[in-house]
């Protein structure tokens, strides 16, 4: 399963300054292990040893907000993720 | 030689690098602007090598080494995280790196970090990759021991001291929770508190649970530990477990509440305090807004005041535990600390004149020195 994974400027240096990336899996988690493969060190900057999402990032698939790494993928989706910041 | 101070910040790292006599200081940086840095700290054993702290307000946390004195920088193939939690377990996820220390000089390559909330972890590969240090992270005890996250900046490992003499002798502070030993490489450990005021607990005599600010081994008599305590400034000769509270001969006005305590290089009697208000709620400030480090020379029987080139009042400087050091000189020392504010301040000769070698930085969080 193909899908698009949009990328957020902090972590840009992991994907060259690529804003988009293809990314294989038929969930979120599968994504996420594609990404890696790719990218080595990003998944861990989004998701913590006990694949929690962290705190202050969130994910989407399409418009649905992700809450489990189960959450299926299909071809084409497009997998945001939304880096969260307040305050200075 | 070169000599360079590190200084990490909650906006990146910068490098303050002097002139041949120390009186001009050259500001470079910022590295990895935006991310927030809690160490930076050399590798005494092969002094190329460096290794960084960092996290961002929503990134994950990470190490990053550099092979080349900092002119580039290679992120952990595998930064420290704790085990996965079995079913039922309480799952803890490593929040910062707050703290990173070389391993003895026998064991090339081998690095300890401490995180929040409180876990050690050990690299073997410079830094590459780390696992956690079960003996202490998955101790029978460490409930107990570290009450959790109680304080607004969380439970923290700090201050890891290995004994030069012997690699499998270690303590570590953590805040709060106590100093702990280590005799046979991280595998057990065991409070070593006795004698520290922790007078924010309801039993005084509390074997842990203590909030030590920072502890330092010295390195050419490791007998001797130095402790700036949440409750006073100690000193501990071993094979003693009851540390005493030397912080009693500050002056009374001054009192001996600070975060870092910096040793001298070879003379076990010598070590630096920079003290702050530990009154009311703990504004952690220059003690009536008259910034000063102090400094004794036998071992806690005394202490003089160094305040020469600081500000004279109405400075408000706190100064966290990283963010004070010394240089590598065995004589006529440079002090150095960092303020929350973004000021570094340099002490000639030991800390007895002060100057302002750069200022406008982000919130300081720690100052190190590298050759």
């Amino acid at each position: 399963m193909s899908c698009t994974v949009r990328i957020p400027s902090p972590l840009r240096s992991y994907t060259a300054g690529a804003a988009t990336v293809p990314a294989e899996g038929g969930t979120v988690a599968e994504v996420l292990a594609s990404l890696e493969q790719r990218f080595a060190g990003i998944r861990f900057r989004m998701v913590d040893e006990q694949s929690r999402i962290r705190r202050h990032i969130r994910m989407y698939v399409n418009s649905d907000e992700v809450t489990t790494l189960a959450q299926p993928v299909a071809s084409r989706d497009v997998v945001h993720v939304i880096c969260a910041l307040s305050g200075g | 030689m070169t000599t360079a101070l590190w200084i990490g910040t909650r906006k990146g790292a910068f490098t303050l690098r002097p002139d041949a006599r120390r009186r001009g200081w050259r500001l470079s940086g910022p590295q990895f602007l935006g991310h927030i840095i809690h160490h930076v700290v050399q590798d005494p054993r092969e002094p190329k090598v460096l290794l960084l702290a960092a996290k961002t307000g929503h990134l994950g946390p990470t190490v990053y080494r550099s092979s080349d004195r900092g002119r580039t920088w290679r992120e952990a193939a595998q930064p420290p995280a704790f085990r996965k939690a079995a079913d039922g377990e309480s799952a803890r996820a490593v929040e910062r790196v707050f703290w990173l220390t070389p391993g003895h000089s026998s064991e090339r390559g081998t690095w300890y970090a401490g995180t929040a909330p409180a876990g050690l972890f050990r690299s073997e590969d410079g830094g590459e990759r780390w696992q956690p240090v079960a003996g202490f992270n998955d101790h029978p005890m460490r409930p107990q021991w570290v009450p959790g996250d109680g304080t607004p900046d969380g439970e923290l490992t700090h201050s890891i001291n290995i004994d030069p003499r012997d690699p499998k002798r270690l303590y570590i502070a953590i805040s709060p929770g106590g100093v702990f030993e280590s005799s046979d490489g991280g595998a057990d450990w065991a409070p070593l508190n006795e004698g520290c005021a922790a007078d924010f607990l309801p039993d005084p005599n509390a074997l842990y649970g203590h909030d030590p600010h920072c502890v330092a081994v010295h390195p050419h008599a490791p007998d001797r530990l130095y402790q700036q305590n949440h409750c006073g400034i100690y000193r501990l000769d071993r094979p003693a477990r009851r540390w005493v509270r030397i912080g009693r001969a500050m002056p009374k006005k001054v009192g001996d509440i600070g975060f870092p305590i910096v040793l001298h290089p070879s003379d076990p009697q010598v070590a630096w305090v920079l003290p702050m208000d530990g009154q009311t709620v703990w504004p952690r400030t220059s003690i009536a807004g008259k910034p000063a480090v102090y400094r004794t020379n036998d071992g806690g029987k005394s202490w003089r005041r160094l305040d020469r080139g600081l500000p004279e009042s109405r400075a408000w400087l706190t100064v966290l535990r990283q963010a004070m050091c010394r240089d590598a000189r065995l004589s006529r020392i440079g002090i150095y600390f960092g303020t929350t504010g973004g000021e570094v301040w340099a002490g000639a000769n030991d800390g007895e004149s002060w100057r302002c070698i750069a200022r406008h930085l982000p919130e300081i969080y720690s100052v190190t020195h590298a050759v």
